[in-house]
C-alpha cells in the first residue's frame, strides 16, 4: 500500500492539521517508509487471534452515583484563551 | 561531598539524625542547578520557593520530634507532563506553553502526602515523543556524562537531573522506553511499572494502553523506596489494577542463588553494538558466579514489537490529541471561523514528530485502513503478550540490554525517524505486553553508561528489584558520577 500526497491532505483534514507544501512532501514520504515496514506485520497468520486493545481484564468501572467535589468554574475557566459570563468562548459557529 | 549528591536512603537517616536539614538539601540542590543547568538544561521550570516552603515544614516536624516519612525532605524533580496545582505544566509543547494545571496528578499528591520536596519540572520530547529530547518544543537536555550527547528521551531532563545531582530522585513517564532508555543514557536506575500499578490521574496522555509513570533513583533501594509512595489504587483511574501494593523494600535482598534468569536470544540481534553486547555478558557472568541460573532463550515475536508500536502508539496518540483545540486551555491562534481556528492552532502548536505521529494515527484508523493497520497490529501485540506468558512459565526476570548503543550524538538520528524509533527496540516489548520493566548501569563504553534492562511477570516488581539489589550489592557502577567540573558554571546557567 502506498499513500499519496491526496491521501495525505484528507489525513490532515481529518486531523485537523494545516500543512504547508513542504510538510506534506516529507510526510508523504516518511509515513511511507514508516508504513513500509509497518507491512512486515502482513507475513505474520494472525487468523484466530483474539485482539488485544488493553492488557488489564478491567471492563467498566463504576462507581456510587453521587455528588462529588470538583473543581469551581472560575478554577476551570482560568486556562481559557477566551472567556466571557462563566463560558468558554469561541469563534461564531453559525 | 554535597548532600545533594547522596541517595534518599543516606539522606533519610541524616535529616532524622539532624546532621543535615531539609532546607540546606534544598539549598544544595539549587545551587547544583544553577551550577550545571545552563549546560545540562533539564529543567523546564524550577520551584524554588515552594521547594523551601516545604523543606522547612520538615524541618519543624523533625524538631519537634514528629514521624516523618522515608522520603520526606527529599528533592524530587518531575517530568513536565504531570500536572503540578499552580505550577506551569507545557509537555514541553508550544500548544501548552501557558497551561496552569488547576490540579495535581495523584502522584504528585502522593509524594506531597508524605512531605517530599518537588523542587520543579523536567523537559521532555514534545508529549513525550521522542528518544532524545530533540524534539522538545524549546529546547534540548545534556547528558551529563558529556554534553555532546543526548541524555535519551523522552525523560531525559528527568534522568540528566538525577545524574548530575540537581535531584535526588524524579519521576518519568514511560510510553515505549521513556524511562529506561534516558536511565541506561545518564546511568541511573530507571523503572517502569506494570501497568495499572501507578495512577496515570493528571499525566498528560500519549497512548493510553501503553503510558505508565516511574521513578528515577540513583541506587536499587531509593526506587523501591519510590514505588512505595507510587504504587497503588486509585479510584480516578479507570485503568488502575485494584492490587494491592507490597513494601517494596521487603524485596532487598542480596541473593539470587537458584533464581531463573532468562536470556531472550532475539536482544542481541544485529543492531546491537557489539561493545554493549560484550557489557551485558559480563553482568549474565556476574550473575552466574552469584549462583543464578542464566539460560539463553527465545521470545519469537521480538522482531514485530516495533511495527506494531508505531502502529498502536500513534492512533492512540491521534485520539488523545485531539483535545488541543485551542478552546478550554493552551495556545490558541486567531481565526475568524471555528474549523481554521482549530486547524491554524494544532499546526502552530505541535511540532514536526507530533503532527508526523498524528498524521500516522489517524491515517491507520480511518476507514479503509483500520483493519490492514490498526486491527493487525492489536493481534500481533496478543502475541508478543503470549510470548513472556510463556517465558515467565519458567524464568523469573528476564534480562537484555536497554538499548542497542551507548548514547548518541546530537543530531545523529535526528533526520531519519525510523533510525530514531529503533533505540527503543528493546524497550517497547514491556509497555505491549504490560509488564514491568527497569533499567540499571552495569558498566560503560568509551566513558558512557551502558544499562542493563531487567523484565518481570505482571506486579512482580520485587523479583526485578531483588536481582537488581544483588547485582548492585556485588558492582559499584552505581557509584561512578559523571565528570561534571568541564559543565560547571558555564555561560547560560540558569537563574533560580
Amino acid at each position: 500500500m502506498k499513500i499519496s500526497k491526496e491521501e495525505v491532505e484528507h489525513v490532515a483534514l481529518l486531523a485537523r492539521l494545516h500543512l504547508s507544501d513542504e510538510e506534506k512532501e516529507m510526510y508523504t514520504g516518511q509515513l511511507n517508509s514508516i508504513l513500509e515496514y509497518a507491512g512486515m506485520l502482513n507475513s505474520l497468520d494472525t487468523s484466530g487471534v483474539e485482539p488485544t486493545a488493553h492488557v488489564l481484564p478491567l471492563k467498566n468501572v463504576f462507581r456510587e452515583d453521587s455528588t462529588q467535589e470538583c473543581i469551581d468554574r472560575e478554577l476551570a475557566l482560568l486556562n481559557a484563551p477566551q472567556k466571557g459570563e462563566g463560558t468558554f468562548k469561541v469563534p461564531r459557529i453559525v | 561531598m554535597n548532600s545533594c549528591a547522596l541517595t534518599a536512603h543516606e539522606l533519610r537517616d541524616l535529616l532524622r539524625s539532624r546532621q543535615v536539614s531539609a532546607e540546606e538539601l534544598a539549598g544544595s540542590v539549587f545551587d547544583q542547578i544553577e551550577r550545571v543547568d545552563g549546560v545540562i538544561r533539564a529543567f523546564m521550570t524550577v520551584t524554588k520557593e515552594k521547594a523551601l516552603d516545604t523543606a522547612r515544614l520538615v524541618d519543624k516536624k523533625i524538631k519537634n520530634g514528629e514521624e516523618i516519612a522515608p522520603l520526606a525532605g527529599i528533592p524530587v524533580a518531575i517530568k513536565d507532563n504531570m500536572c503540578t496545582r499552580g505550577v506551569r505544566t507545557t509537555c514541553s509543547s508550544k500548544i501548552l506553553d501557558n497551561f496552569v494545571p488547576p490540579y495535581d496528578a495523584t502522584i504528585v499528591e502522593r509524594l506531597k502526602a508524605v512531605d517530599a520536596v518537588i523542587i520543579g519540572k523536567t523537559n521532555l520530547d514534545e508529549f513525550a515523543m521522542g528518544s532524545s529530547t530533540e524534539n522538545s518544543g524549546f529546547f534540548a537536555t545534556h547528558n551529563p556524562w558529556n554534553p555532546d550527547t543526548v541524555p535519551g528521551g523522552s525523560s531525559g531532563g528527568s534522568a540528566a537531573s538525577v545524574a548530575a545531582d540537581e535531584a535526588v530522585c524524579s519521576l518519568g513517564s514511560d510510553t515505549g522506553g521513556s524511562i529506561r532508555q534516558p536511565a541506561a543514557f545518564c546511568g541511573v536506575v530507571g523503572l517502569k511499572p506494570t501497568y495499572g500499578y501507578v495512577s496515570r490521574y493528571g499525566l498528560i496522555a500519549f497512548a493510553s494502553s501503553l503510558d505508565q509513570i516511574g521513578p528515577f533513583t540513583k541506587d536499587v533501594t531509593d526506587c523501591a523506596l519510590m514505588l512505595n509512595v507510587l504504587a497503588g489504587h486509585d479510584p480516578k483511574d479507570s485503568t488502575s489494577a485494584e492490587v494491592e501494593a507490597p513494601d517494596f523494600t521487603s524485596f532487598l535482598v542480596n541473593d539470587v542463588k537458584g533464581m531463573k534468569i532468562g536470556i531472550p536470544k532475539e536482544y542481541f540481534n544485529e543492531g546491537i553494538e557489539p561493545e554493549v553486547a560484550a557489557v551485558i555478558r559480563q553482568a549474565i557472568m556476574k550473575f552466574e558466579e552469584l549462583g543464578a541460573v542464566c539460560e539463553e532463550m527465545s521470545l519469537p515475536h521480538t522482531e514485530y514489537a516495533l511495527p506494531t508500536y508505531y502502529i498502536i502508539a500513534p492512533a492512540e496518540a491521534s485520539s488523545n490529541l485531539a483535545r488541543y483545540d485551542g478552546v478550554r486551555y493552551g495556545f490558541r491562534a486567531d481565526a475568524s471561523d471555528m474549523v481554521t481556528m482549530f486547524m491554524k492552532t494544532r499546526s502552530e502548536g505541535f511540532g514536526p514528530e507530533v503532527k508526523r505521529r498524528i498524521m500516522l494515527g489517524t491515517y491507520a484508523l480511518s476507514s479503509g485502513y483500520y483493519d490492514a493497520y490498526y486491527l493487525k497490529a492489536l493481534k500481533v501485540r496478543t502475541l508478543i503478550r503470549q510470548d513472556f506468558e510463556q517465558a515467565f512459565a519458567k524464568y523469573d526476570v528476564l534480562l537484555s540490554p536497554t538499548t542497542p548503543t551507548p548514547a548518541f550524538r546530537f543530531g545523529d538520528k535526528a533526520d531519519n525517524p525510523l533510525s530514531m524509533y529503533m533505540s527503543d527496540i528493546c524497550t517497547i516489548p514491556a509497555n505491549l505486553a504490560g509488564i514491568p520493566g527497569m533499567s540499571m548501569p552495569c558498566g560503560f563504553v568509551n566513558g558512557l553508561p551502558v544499562g542493563l534492562q531487567l523484565m518481570g511477570r505482571p506486579f512482580d516488581e520485587g523479583k526485578m528489584l531483588r536481582v537488581a539489589y544483588t547485582f548492585e550489592q556485588n558492582t559499584d557502577f552505581h557509584l561512578r558520577k559523571p565528570p561534571l567540573d568541564r559543565v560547571a558554571g558555564a555561560p547560560g546557567t540558569k537563574e533560580v
